[in-house]
């Protein structure tokens, strides 16, 4: 069972399908037996609707029935319940989007529960990535809640013979100020089972008039997590569970040429050969890594390339017109060719990104249970409902007997949206008849996950003396097309995407990239503002009108105090960008000791600006975070590998950044209360990289354009 | 196979396991103890972090055989009743976590750090905490935190606690 082959991994196009095909199969009593008494606001697909849908999500060989997501429920007793397909995994959604619901119902925080990432309870959502969470779920969930607040506002008119206009809603209670007379939201029920339809439009509470959303929030549960007391995927148990271990190949794509699995069986485990999957499932961890381990196989590689002759093959191997979804990987606005050769300065540059892995300090792990032949699994994804899919292909059984349960984990950055070990751990529980934990190793984590692609970007600009960008041609090799289109005005460009066939397995990366996209980028524009002598910051914004992306670099200029004067080693960069709907310029300070080779990234601030603010101070967490995880990207992180294997897949040989790496972090937020809201989890990280590099320059004369930028320091380049 | 016997939070437990068995596998997979997290096996990360007679340990690199007769603390012993320990205070005060994975390890350290020198200089809290990996990047967060916490020590010790 080769990886590569059984689970493709699509790098940049989940992000296409921004719209979900919601599903949910149960009627309205159905409904009823798991929420209890209440009152439930739903969203009616209409089968037409539905049919239109290109997702996979519908069932198989059924006539349509009328698909009915059920998003909030008000129990009689008062609580809130929020179901939603999106997933926790850090980014502080479970906080947010009850702000949200908080805010639009009018009840406190405390009462509202969210149910996130449960195949059976929640409606169908494509997979928790691409900066959506936000922009669509935020709003959706506000929606869900302004209509249960109007229902319950109605029902208390109903019962006071009042006009419904005159009632305000507000800490959970109907009141009616004029009576000077208030109803509890539960109350209202009255044991009735009440189900409202989502009206298309309904007005929600503009921002300027936000009580619980646009403020600092802390982690709703976050008692659970200093205590030890939440349970990630990794932590999951049942009574009679046994622990799996899988039989790795020594190479990617190796197959299997004999195995004997005899004195694995004699230790006392479960031992599962089939086909190229192998495993062992025992009583304990450390009996099912012997059993494992005691399995003599022989497996058969081909011959692989390694990271030496990495950039030369992806530029050798491109797959033109097997792109899957065929659009927006090329553009082309007036005559490039032209403009280039009667350019005052024309600069060719090259920049590569290596692979890079995700690292999730929290590895794959999945729980699974079988009940005949219908099966249960909890695991560690950005994706329950694709890992539902996933469950489904592989023992062919209809998705309505496969529940995948989602327990907020220990991140993914974009790395978990795939189904491994959910499926090794219902193929093992399913042979031992009894549930079955499947934990990966980081080794596993590293070597059997997939990476961040790697990429080489060539670009050429044309420039007028002025300081007017004239040219623009950019060709991106495999990293893939997110922010590949630039944000300055040129008036002749030719962008293209090249799809390589990847020697590693690879897919989605927090930012994707957008991170490899805008380093090739924002270094460029600062080796033509080299060209002419213009000031880096003046040449970008003379060529730039998008009003937003110009208010974040003339903040963060602002607060770095862009023009001040620099001692000698120190140098000054910045890069920024538009991504996901988020608008960052970072501006980044470092320190370069040409005779020691250190680099030292001594300060680094951003300002970055996504619309209305939901949680300012969850906000500026993301900001910083992605500053200090994008420090890995930027100065050292990547993966080596040489015929099949990876020779650094241990976080011994694989550098990550810690807290001596980190240096002084600045964050501006620009509030902007008349915009919608945007997500914030990827946007950040991609300013970073080009203004250190930028920093360099400027500090050293030496430019860089690979990354990592300094995997061994200064020394070995200088 | 042999029986050990271990002192965890202050109550005595009885493991019958390998004597090369890890800690971290004896709290997670025979006590339920999963607040001690696996991240990289090899000491590392440190989200496996554990007190071993006051000392930060990495559980997962520590042999089951090497820790009877010795008090060891996990996250779960931390707080006294409803009482959050300072540290576990000031890292939700301050918000300093996304995904939390980490969180268990980041605070047993600083509690090891905080118990041998009560006011550390911010070099000094990157110098011992750069052993503890946070993938989703609060470090500053945390040193914040500890700084809070280190505080929030001092004064209660001043008004006679017993912290």
């Amino acid at each position: 069972m080769s990886a590569k082959s059984h689970l493709p991994i699509e790098p940049e196009r989940y992000e296409l399908r921004a719209s979900p095909p919601y599903h949910f199969d149960l009627d309205r009593r159905e409904f009823f037996k798991f929420l209890g008494a209440g009152l439930v606001v739903v969203s009616v697909l209409k089968p037409a609707a539905i049919a239109q849908e290109s997702g996979g999500a519908r069932r198989r060989g059924e006539s349509l029935p009328q698909e009915i997501d059920a998003w909030l429920h008000i129990g009689d007793n008062g609580r809130v319940t929020v179901y939603t397909g999106k997933v926790e995994i850090g980014q502080n959604i479970r906080t947010s989007l009850s702000q949200a619901v908080a805010e639009e119902l009018r009840v406190p925080l405390e009462n509202i529960d969210v149910v996130m990432g449960d195949t059976q309870l929640t409606p169908f959502d494509m997979g928790t990535f691409g900066s959506r969470t936000t922009p669509t779920m935020n709003l959706q969930l506000r929606k869900v809640a302004s209509a249960a607040r109007d229902v319950l506002i109605g029902l208390a008119a109903e019962q006071w013979k009042a006009d419904r206009q005159t009632l305000r809603a507000a800490d959970g209670k109907v009141t009616d100020p004029r009576a000077n007379r208030s109803v509890e939201y539960a109350a209202l029920m009255k044991g009735q089972q009440l189900t409202e339809v989502l009206p298309a439009e309904d007005p929600l509470i503009p921002a300027p008039d936000w009580s619980v959303a646009g403020k600092s929030i802390p982690k709703v549960d976050g008692r659970d997590f200093v205590t030890g007391k939440h349970r990630y995927p990794s932590d999951q148990k049942l009574p009679d569970m046994l622990y799996g271990k899988v039989l790795r190949p020594p190479a990617f794509d190796a197959t299997l040429v004999s195995v004997d699995t005899q004195k694995a069986e004699q230790i006392g485990a479960t031992v599962v050969h089939d086909g190229n999957f192998v495993g062992a499932a025992a009583p304990t961890s450390q009996l099912a890594e012997a059993a494992v381990a005691a399995i003599h196989a022989e497996w058969k590689s081909e011959p692989q390339i390694s990271n030496k002759e990495l950039f030369d093959y992806l530029r050798k191997n491109t797959a033109e017109g097997k792109d899957p979804t065929g659009d927006g990987d090329r553009f082309d606005t007036g005559s490039v060719d032209q403009a280039l050769s009667s350019a005052d300065h024309k600069l060719q540059a090259t920049y590569t990104v290596a692979y890079i892995a995700h690292t999730p300090l929290e590895p794959r792990a999945a729980l699974a249970k079988w009940d005949g032949d219908q099966v249960t699994v909890w695991t560690g994804t950005q994706r329950p409902f694709g890992v539902r899919g996933q469950l489904a292909e592989a023992f062919r059984i209809p998705e309505e007997h496969v529940r995948v349960m989602m327990p907020d984990m220990g991140s993914g950055y974009g790395g978990k949206h795939t189904g491994e070990t959910a499926i090794e751990a219902a193929r093992l529980a399913r042979a031992a008849k009894r549930p079955v934990k499947v934990v990966w190793t980081r080794e596993e984590e590293f070597t059997w996950s997939y990476f961040r692609p790697a990429g080489v970007i060539d670009v050429t600009g044309g420039v007028k003396n002025d300081g007017t960008l004239t040219a623009w041609e950019f060709h991106n090799y495999n990293s893939g097309s997110a922010g590949i289109r630039t944000y300055y005005e040129v008036p002749n460009q030719r962008i293209v995407f090249h799809p390589v066939k990847s020697p590693l397995r690879q897919g989605s990366y927090r930012a994707l990239a957008a991170t490899a996209n805008h380093f090739a980028r924002e270094s460029h524009m600062d080796e033509l503002a080299h060209a002419v002598k213009m000031d880096p910051l003046e040449f970008r914004l003379k060529n730039l009108k998008n009003e937003r992306l110009r208010a974040v670099f003339e903040a963060a200029a602002k607060q770095f105090g862009w023009g001040k004067s620099k001692s000698a080693g120190q140098g000054f960069g910045m890069g920024g960008g538009y991504e996901k709907l988020g608008n960052i310029a970072t501006f980044a300070e470092v320190h370069a000791d040409r005779k020691s080779g250190e680099v030292k990234i001594v300060r680094v601030v951003s300002a970055f600006e996504c619309g209305a603010i939901v949680n300012p101070d969850g906000l500026r967490n993301q900001i910083e975070g992605s500053n200090v995880q994008g420090l890995g990207g930027a100065l050292f992180e990547a993966i080596e590998f040489d015929n099949g294997k990876i020779l650094n897949g241990r976080l011994s040989q694989y550098r990550v950044p810690r807290f001596r790496d980190v240096p002084a972090i600045e964050t501006v937020l620009l509030d902007r209360k008349d915009l919608p809201s945007a997500g914030a989890g990827e946007c950040p990280l991609i300013g970073l990289a080009p203004a250190i590099a930028n920093a360099i320059f400027d500090a050293t004369g030496v430019r860089l354009r690979a990354l990592p930028l300094i995997p061994n320091g200064l020394k070995s380049i200088a | 196979m042999a029986t050990f016997q271990l002192a965890i939070n202050r109550k005595s437990y009885s493991v019958d396991v390998d004597p090369q068995t890890s800690l971290l596998t004896v709290l997670r997979e025979h006590l339920d103890l999963t607040g001690s997290k696996y991240g990289c096996g090899e000491g590392q990360c440190g989200a496996c972090t554990v007190l071993i007679d006051g000392k930060a340990q990495r559980s997962c690199i520590t042999r089951v055989s090497s820790v009877s007769q010795k008090q060891i603390t996990t996250i779960e012993g931390l707080a006294s009743g409803d009482q959050l320990h300072p540290v576990q205070q000031a890292f939700l005060d301050v918000g300093a976590m996304q995904c939390a994975y980490c969180t268990s390890g980041m605070i047993m350290s600083a509690v090891a750090l905080l118990d041998r020198n009560s006011n550390p200089q911010p070099d000094e809290i990157v110098s011992f905490m750069n052993g503890n990996v946070c993938r989703c990047g609060t470090y500053p967060r945390i040193v914040s935190a500890i700084q809070k916490a280190a505080k929030a020590k001092t004064a209660a010790s001043a008004k006679g606690g017993s912290r």
